[in-house]
């Protein structure tokens, strides 16, 4: 079996998250290489170097697959996926735009999101939300996978992977970069975070949600937020927890004005310890927080904040 | 231009599901049905572009059972001028679905394509994608911002370090997110003009199209279930819970 692994990475660096999908690679077993695909990724590829259990780090460095777009990256994959048994990638918003589109120039089925590997060919996924979870076995001779990276804890970093050029450009003609807004946070990747504290609807206006941040201050958390308070425009898209947002797995998270509806569930019910803070004492968040406080937020969350 | 929507039909998105006890699959009898809440999204999309005079004909696409005709028919409701039912009572993968949709569109030649970005019941995120790669067009995935410009349409896309805009070439292909719009709801008299709306039916074979799935579903199962915990009194309580009993901070 080989196994190749699409690195993820933003401004230069390698992201968390590749070094848990080399974790699901090495529950697969085999040799794993990484595929670094950027513009200027040298440091990049210096640290997927080091994950432990990558063998080869391939680096694909050109203009064309600066902004990771789908259509270069998917091409660029399907020129060597034949030299592999698996394709894996993050379950990010980059990996979920370009595996499906190698699959399909594959011919090949993709599966999205897996929790676990039962054996090469057979792995755990999460269906209608999280609300239950199947088994998935693959007939194809190419497994192009997603990887829950919550689900897998990420390899160290003692590995010494040679590195080498991918050669061959590819062109695109069909899409082109044009802008990004990126939010810029000194605070933990929602994602990585070991505290994450979320914020809903009950929060009532974005300015309110300063009163999770001196709490997350004080936690070294991340903040997160409802679908409602995304919506409702108190704060910005990336920070949405759910099944169509992020998922998120922390040892604590903190949900605030948030009443628990399924799909924000989907997002944080892997999380270690849940505490919920709702003035509703029915809110089913409730059903899910291991500490529940009943009470008005404007009123715990500055208590909160002097208590730790 | 030619605008093409897929929707799917689902489970209702307020159903809370259960597994069979075979666990085979989930179990969907007598259970409430709706479309897609991001095909609605699609579908409203498309009926925007079409009231501000760029698209000029909707067709809206569905592949799935007999019962999927309902799906349809609200489509035709919202706006979709036209409908075609690619029929099968199998479980068709996202590939196959990709697969079925590229045939459509070589038929039909839209100058763009709108789907959800997933389905909510597999939650696969993949057909857009792959049906871009199939017709060999570009794709904007997950667009909360969809700006169609002469021979190119520029994509706004929620990704997860906030929003990225691309610029495609047209024809091209667009999965929405939750935020592109709000859908309308379908008003009486438009439920009873869509009724006699063409809607056409195809069968895969028809399509020349083998949907036999590439991947077999072994079982499927509840999570295990978070179990309730406690309601604390007060902050203090709260936080010593935190320290001493969780020991998370
Ligand atoms: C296809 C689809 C996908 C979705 N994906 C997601 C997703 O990824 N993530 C997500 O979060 N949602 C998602 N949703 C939306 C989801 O169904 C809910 O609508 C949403 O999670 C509700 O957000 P909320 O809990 O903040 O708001 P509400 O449900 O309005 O709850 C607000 C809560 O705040 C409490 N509150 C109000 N004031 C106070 C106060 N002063 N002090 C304390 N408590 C207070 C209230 O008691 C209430 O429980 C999705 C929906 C659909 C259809
Ligand atoms: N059976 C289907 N019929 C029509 N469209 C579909 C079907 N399955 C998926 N799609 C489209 O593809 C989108 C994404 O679905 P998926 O990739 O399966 O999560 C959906 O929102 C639909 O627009």
């Amino acid at each position: 079996m080989s196994i190749l692994v699409l690195a993820e990475h933003h401004d230069g660096q390698l992201a968390g998250a590749t070094a848990h999908v080399v974790a699901a690679a090495k529950a697969i077993g085999g040799d794993i290489d990484v595929l670094v695909a950027g513009e200027n990724v040298a440091a990049v590829a210096e640290s997927a170097a080091k994950l432990d259990g990558v063998s080869r780090v391939r680096v694909a460095d050109a203009a064309v697959y600066a902004h990771q777009l789908a259509e270069p990256l998917a091409d660029l994959l399907a020129t060597f996926a034949d030299d592999y048994s698996h394709v894996l990638a993050a379950a990010s918003t980059t990996g979920k735009n370009v595996l499906p589109r190698l699959a399909a120039l594959k011919d090949v089925a993709a599966l999205s999101d897996i929790l676990s590997v039962e054996s090469a060919d057979t792995f755990k996924r999460p269906i209608y939300a999280g609300n239950a979870i199947a088994t998935v076995q693959s007939a194809d001779p190419l497994k192009v996978i997603t990887v829950r990276t919550t689900a897998f804890d990420a390899v160290g970093e003692t590995g010494s992977a040679t590195i080498e050029a991918v050669d061959g450009a590819i062109d695109n003609s069909l899409s082109a970069f044009v802008d990004e807004q990126l939010e810029q946070s000194e605070r933990p990747e929602l994602g990585a975070a070991r505290v994450v504290i979320s914020g809903g609807r009950g929060m009532g206006n974005g300015e309110n949600f300063q009163l999770l941040e001196g709490i997350a201050d004080k936690l070294g958390a991340a903040i997160g937020a409802s679908r409602a308070a995304v919506d409702a425009g108190f704060v910005p898209n990336d920070m949405q927890v759910g099944q169509t947002g992020k998922i998120v797995a922390p040892e604590l998270y903190i949900a605030v004005g948030i009443s628990g509806a399924i799909q924000h569930l989907a997002g944080m019910k892997d999380s270690k310890v849940i505490v919920a803070i709702n003035k509703d004492e029915e809110a089913p968040i409730f059903q899910v927080a291991d500490y529940g406080l009943v009470g008005d937020l404007f009123e715990v969350l500055p208590e909160l904040e002097s208590k730790l | 231009m030619k605008v093409l929507v897929a929707v799917k039909r689902v489970i209702d998105y307020n159903v809370k599901i259960r597994v069979k006890a075979d666990h085979s699959d989930v179990d969907l009898t007598n259970v409430k049905m709706a479309m897609n809440p991001f095909c609605e999204i699609a579908v409203e999309e498309a009926v925007r572009l079409k009231e501000r005079g760029i698209a000029t004909e909707i067709v809206a696409v569905t592949v799935g059972p007999k019962a999927a005709q309902e799906q349809l028919r609200t489509a035709l409701a919202l706006g979709a001028d036209r409908a075609i039912h690619v029929t099968t009572d199998e479980r068709v993968e996202s590939l196959a679905v990709a697969k079925l949709l590229k045939q459509v569109v070589d038929a039909e030649q839209p100058g763009l394509v709108i789907l959800g970005k997933q389905a909510i019941d597999t939650d696969n995120n993949q057909t857009g994608q792959m049906l871009a790669a199939l017709t060999g067009m570009g794709q904007g995935t997950f667009a909360s911002k969809v700006d169609v410009k002469e021979g190119t349409v520029d994509v706004t896309r929620e990704i997860d370090g906030g929003l990225q805009t691309v610029a495609l070439t047209l024809p091209a292909v667009v999965t929405t997110d939750l935020r592109l719009n709000e859908p309308r709801y379908a008003k009486l008299p438009d439920i009873m003009k869509a009724k006699k709306k063409p809607l056409e039916t195809k069968t895969p074979e028809e399509l020349g199209v083998d949907i036999a799935p590439r991947t077999a579903q072994l079982k499927v199962e509840t999570p295990a279930e978070r179990k309730g915990g406690i309601k604390v009194g007060s902050v203090d309580e709260l936080v010593d819970k935190l320290k001493n009993e969780a020991k998370v901070l």
